[in-house]
């Protein structure tokens, strides 16, 4: 093998090796846990908003399918454990997490093996009538959901009968959603550099392509679409078991699209957008909202007007481009 | 199977009374064609003659109106493309069709994969597969891509791109391959290259190509399709084609002249 050739299938090998910088996600998410302790309820959000903003990027950023309805699952693993726990007193929150995954993934595959037929605009549409659907439905049945008001006061067991959740200051939250969310991250991350990741990758590169060498593209579209649902789902059982509520919120445009923008603003397909994404919107309109009350949005629509304008591959491509031009010189 | 070991003079590739037609529009009128094994098969034809809707209707992305597709004697007809693929038939694309934002290595790579039927492995890394990179990267050295393995199909000349094209289509290990205007866009200093690469395939693949040059296809093939409004309209040796006043009248006499 000539030289070229050599340096780009090692490079190929290893690029799914952990690096150095990977470790700081995790080392600042437990140091925060130290040095904040007052803000543990804002991290536990925070993290929950990574999750979900991380299953939206193996869709959106990996296999391309654009989504404005990626709620729904989210929506469908917090009624999952919140009615498992009000109705059945099914309150353990490990298996919960299990069960929402379960049924989330299932909405996920159901819904994606009928939608996934339609690109674009279409499939934009028909994700957020899903939604849409799913939102009504637990407005309607309001003897299972709560209806409107949502089903409040919800209680846990122990985390593995050992931590209580902790309703005060969130420590047990902030630690179980860091846990969870390393997880699945360890999970998406091997998908993505999995072949599977690699042909999701096709797919949203060049769909026709993808057909021509005779690759299963509606069965992996939809695959991806009920893993990503399922972990959407994961991410809304844990904010039920931290917040101890369920409400129409949960599945709600205002948390679909803000998941969106955030997984733009940090930069999609990426893995790390997620985490960038959700601590710096989140951050931004926590301290934009207590600094101006009245107008904070204003701050945060200018910022994520630039980002739109000027980073078009959200912050990381623009460090990533920042980075580039720092070595080229 | 009844067919001879050798395989040459097996029909491989075969359409029956093939029809397709856009509401009032025939672009495709009862072609009966045959590809054998071993074929070097050249499609000729003036624009919108219907070569490219023939390829697709080969291929699976477009359903004929009536007529058949027989693939080694067994109906393909009705059958999707990506199984079409698996059962053996790969295409180039006259425009080119790549996975831009990826490398050379990984474009071929992801073909490779799919035809070992690795694409769905979920756990473990795919740079990992040396079966499929090893391939992938004696594909690269076979088209002199080598010195740009590691770049991004976007960053490449058209030209270059072109090959890479090939290389994905060699990468599924085609028992027929249809080359959709290869050489276009490939600077004539570099189709040799093309040419080195199709005389490198296994005797027994069947190559079905498109063309516009004739220097080009009388070089490489042994037996000529022409073409004409959806229609097949001559076929024969290059000989008998050259040699043949109508065709050169409706085609290659225009062809020619140009």
């Amino acid at each position: 093998m000539s030289r070229p050739v050599q340096t780009a299938v090692q490079e190929l090998a290893a690029r799914h090796r952990l690096r150095w910088w990977e470790a700081l996600p995790w080392v600042a998410g437990l140091a925060a846990y130290f040095l904040f302790p007052g803000y543990l309820a804002f991290g536990t959000q925070v993290l929950v908003t990574i999750l979900f903003a991380l299953s939206l990027d193996l869709v959106l950023g990996y296999a391309g399918i654009v989504t404005l309805g990626h709620a729904a699952f989210f929506g469908a693993g917090a009624y999952t454990v919140g009615m498992l726990a009000a109705h059945w007193g099914w309150s353990e929150p490990l298996t919960g997490l299990l069960a929402a995954a379960l049924v989330a993934g299932a909405v996920g595959l159901a819904s994606g093996w009928v939608l996934l037929r339609t690109h674009g605009l279409t499939l934009l549409m028909l994700t957020l009538c899903t939604m849409a659907l799913l939102e009504q439905a637990a407005n309607m049945f309001s003897g299972l959901t709560g209806g409107f008001d949502g089903m409040p006061g919800l209680a846990f067991k122990p985390i593995l009968g050992l931590f209580e959740f902790d309703v005060l200051y969130f420590r047990s939250q902030y630690l179980y959603a860091l846990a969870v969310l390393f997880a699945c991250f360890i999970l998406v991350r091997l998908l993505v550099y999995s072949p599977f990741g690699r042909s999701l990758t096709g797919i949203r590169e060049n769909l026709l392509r993808m057909h021509a060498v005779g690759a299963p593209v509606r069965a992996r579209q939809v695959l991806a679409y009920a893993i990503s649902a399922a972990l959407a789902g994961v991410a809304g059982a844990v904010f039920v078991h931290a917040t101890g509520y369920v409400n129409l919120a949960v599945l709600g445009l205002e948390r679909a699209a803000g998941v969106l923008i955030i997984l733009i603003l940090g930069g999609h397909g990426r893995l790390y957008g997620a985490f960038v994404g959700a601590i710096v919107y989140m951050v931004l309109e926590h301290t934009l909202s207590k600094a101006y009350p009245t107008a904070w949005q204003l701050g945060l629509g200018l910022a994520l007007m630039l980002v739109a304008l000027y980073a078009r591959n959200g912050l990381l491509g623009l460090a990533e481009d920042l980075r580039r031009r720092w070595s080229a010189r | 199977m009844s067919a001879p070991a050798a395989g040459a003079g097996r029909v491989l590739l075969e359409t029956q009374r093939l029809c397709k037609s856009f509401g009032a529009l025939e672009v495709a009128r009862d072609i009966d064609f045959r590809l054998e094994a071993g074929a070097r098969h050249a499609l000729i034809g003036p624009n919108g003659a219907g070569k490219t809707t023939f390829v697709n209707l080969l291929t699976g992305v477009l359903a004929p109106s009536s007529g058949r597709v027989l693939l080694d004697g067994e109906e393909v007809t009705r059958l999707a493309q990506a199984k079409r693929v698996k059962r053996g038939i790969a295409r180039t694309f006259q425009i080119n069709q790549l996975f831009r934002g990826l490398t050379v290595l990984e474009n071929v790579c992801i073909a490779v994969a799919e035809r070992m039927q690795a694409g769905g492995a979920m756990l473990r890394p795919a740079g990992l597969r040396t079966d499929v990179t090893g391939e992938a990267s004696r594909l690269i050295e076979t088209l002199r891509l080598t010195a740009d393995a590691g770049r991004r199909v976007a960053e490449l000349p058209y030209g270059r791109q072109r090959l890479v094209e090939i290389a994905i289509a060699l990468g599924l290990k085609p028992r027929v391959l249809l080359l959709d205007e290869p050489a276009a866009g490939i600077p004539s200093a570099e189709s040799h290259i093309l040419l080195e690469a199709i005389a490198a395939l296994p005797r027994e693949i069947a190559v079905l190509i498109i063309e516009h040059d004739m220097d080009l296809v009388f070089r490489f093939a042994q037996r000529i399709t022409v073409m004409v409004s959806g229609a097949v309209f001559a076929q024969g040796a290059p000989a008998e084609i050259a040699a043949n006043r109508e065709v050169r009248a409706v085609y290659l006499g225009s062809a020619l002249d140009a």
